[in-house]
């Protein structure tokens, strides 16, 4: 192994330290982009929370102001609650998804194409759920006013009842949502060792217990990336809301990501540092789940 | 396997399950089924409050037609293409490179530059929103597609890196090691050794990002405005403005701009799941 050109080589810093530069070159090119749009902009935010700017003129330093102010916008109070609704209520989207994959665990025929129809929702853009939702809840010709005469129910105007409406929008959100965990959990399924099962079944074991003790267990990676992935977009959340109220009816719809967008970027004014603030808010908020992600993620690297 | 393999149930369960299987999947379906209905009605039936009902005639041509000959759709479906292409070009690569970094060299802050990524992507927009569209300003980017392609190529980074570094912990280290003994240039083992062993990876991301990118809105509406430069999702909310009510149009404005993404993923399905299960869930 060792030869008259690797015992040259090694007098050369550049070689002896290869082993340190080299990960730093190949990791260079998406530090930088990845600095540039995204580690200095949050910073750049928190900056901006501190001013009041409306994006052209000179930014006046206000202090907290802007922090202050938000604990007296009613706006901001429903924002705040509406994105709580989000959090728990597109939960459901977990055992919802493993429902559907319990029930699409089989093998017969064609059922891979049942999967795939299954995971449909999840592909197609939120704006064009949006719009299919909006449809149908309809007050006048909605499908949803039509299955409910059925019923002999009267009509409802979900999306222009403000008491409604965010269930309504959440409501379209857990489609797609529940079609992901769907997947993740299949995928799990998979894995899942069979002579656990045998070994439960023996032991009589079947049904709700079975799930409960043997298989809910074994699916814990998968629970793990679907909390994760639910929680990340209940807090994200933003087309939906757009596409099919635009913050109303009387602003009721609004989470904090759309009450942000609105105050930085609409016509009700280039409020920067009042947005900003509010992204503040959102992003702590969503720093104790990333914590609580990464603390996990650190552990199981740890085990390794 | 759970539940009970179907051929172990009884017989009426059997039956049962197979008459449920197209039931579930309709209802599932449903509002697909019902814009996909909506894009072949003619205005005719809408005028006359039949949302539901059969279509009275097959108007699917002269819909589609008009949409892409009355309405800036082309445009925005180009646009698209010219966004998510480059973009997952542009993602892939820098995370094939950062992915081989994290994952196979033992350096100082190695897991503290991971995580940094992990916790970048997890970000919520919004925090990023007002410095990234005052940098696109300052660049003179502001609605340009090359704006939009280099902010997604950033933040997707942290993502694929997640993705990437995962994959490439997988792949068996005696093969690096084996190089190195060789004396292989570091460069070279990543362009040879590597980087064939990531094909599949690089496939499952590849798809995945193109979906994301396609489908963004929030970006879209921040970053550009006008058919000159935005994607098709910003591009259906305009013509939801220019077309109001007229459901056949915006439904089969929908449909095409929901086409790719469907059609990317059956054709590539099984890179598709593999790399939205993350490798984590083996």
């Amino acid at each position: 192994m060792a030869n008259a050109s690797l015992d040259y080589q090694k007098d050369n810093w550049l070689h002896r330290n290869r082993m340190i530069i080299t990960p730093w070159l190949f990791l260079l090119p998406g530090i930088i982009f990845f600095v540039i749009y995204v580690v200095y902009p949050i910073a750049e935010s928190f900056r901006v929370s501190f001013y009041k700017w409306d994006g052209l003129g000179v930014p006046e330093y206000v202090g907290l102001k802007n922090y202050s102010d938000l604990f007296k916008d009613r706006a901001f109070e429903i924002s705040l609650i509406n994105n709580f609704k989000w959090l728990i209520l597109y939960l459901l989207a977990i055992p919802a998804g493993l429902l559907i994959s319990l029930f699409l665990n089989q093998n017969v025929r064609g059922i891979r194409l049942y999967k795939s129809l299954f995971f449909f929702p999840f592909v197609i853009s939120q704006v064009v759920v949006g719009l299919v939702f909006s449809w149908f809840y309809l007050p006048n010709g909605g499908l949803l006013n039509e299955v409910l005469a059925v019923f002999g129910m009267g009509k409802i105007n979900v999306l222009g009842d403000p008491k409604l409406a965010t269930y309504g929008i959440i409501a379209a959100g857990l489609w797609p949502q529940t079609a992901y965990c769907m997947i993740l959990y299949l995928t799990g399924l998979n894995s899942v060792d069979p002579e656990q099962i045998e070994a439960a079944r023996l032991d009589g074991a079947k049904g709700s217990r079975m799930l409960w003790h043997v298989i809910i267990p074994q699916l814990k990676p998968a629970t793990f990336i679907a909390f994760v992935v639910t929680i990340i977009g209940a807090l994200r959340s933003f087309d939906l809301i757009s596409i099919m109220t635009n913050g109303g009816p009387f602003g009721s719809t609004r989470v904090l990501s759309f009450y942000m967008f609105e105050k930085a970027l609409s016509e009700y004014g280039f409020r920067m540092g009042y947005g900003a603030a509010i992204a503040v808010v959102l992003f702590l908020i969503m720093l104790c789940f990333i914590g609580y992600f990464l603390w996990s993620m650190y552990q199981d690297e740890k085990g390794r | 396997m759970f539940p009970t393999p179907l051929e172990k149930t009884s017989r009426t369960w059997q039956i049962t399950y197979q008459g449920l299987l197209p039931v579930a999947v309709i209802l599932w379906l449903l509002p697909l089924l019902a814009v996909a209905i909506f894009s072949v009605k003619p205005a005719a039936d809408f005028a006359g409050g039949e949302y539901w009902n059969w279509p009275s005639e097959f108007a699917g041509f002269e819909n589609y037609m008009r949409v892409f000959t009355d309405s800036p759709m082309p445009r925005y479906v180009l646009n698209s293409f010219m966004i998510t292409i480059p973009t997952v070009i542009g993602a892939v690569a820098l995370s094939c490179m950062t992915g081989f970094a994290l994952g196979v060299y033992k350096f100082r802050f190695n897991l503290a530059v991971f995580f940094l990524f992990i916790a970048g992507n997890f970000v919520p927009f919004q925090i990023l929103m007002v410095p990234v569209r005052d940098l696109t300003i300052d660049m003179g980017l502001y609605n340009t597609k090359t704006g939009l392609v280099l902010f997604h190529i950033a933040f997707q980074t942290g993502f694929c890196t997640l993705f990437m570094r995962n994959f490439i912990r997988a792949l068996p280290v005696e093969l690096i090691e084996a190089a190195r003994v060789e004396g292989i240039a570091e460069w070279r083992i990543f362009w040879y050794i590597v980087l064939p062993l990531m094909k599949p990876a690089i496939a499952a991301l590849s798809v995945l990002i193109f979906t994301f990118i396609w489908n963004d809105f929030f970006w879209a509406v921040v970053l550009t405005q006008g058919p000159s430069a935005q994607p098709v999702t910003a591009g259906i909310t305009s013509f939801n403005a220019q077309f109001g009510v007229a459901y056949h149009m915006l439904s089969a404005g929908s449909i095409i701009a929901a086409l790719p993404p469907v059609a990317m993923f059956f054709l590539m399905q099984r890179h598709f799941i593999a790399g939205l299960t993350l490798g984590a869930v083996k």
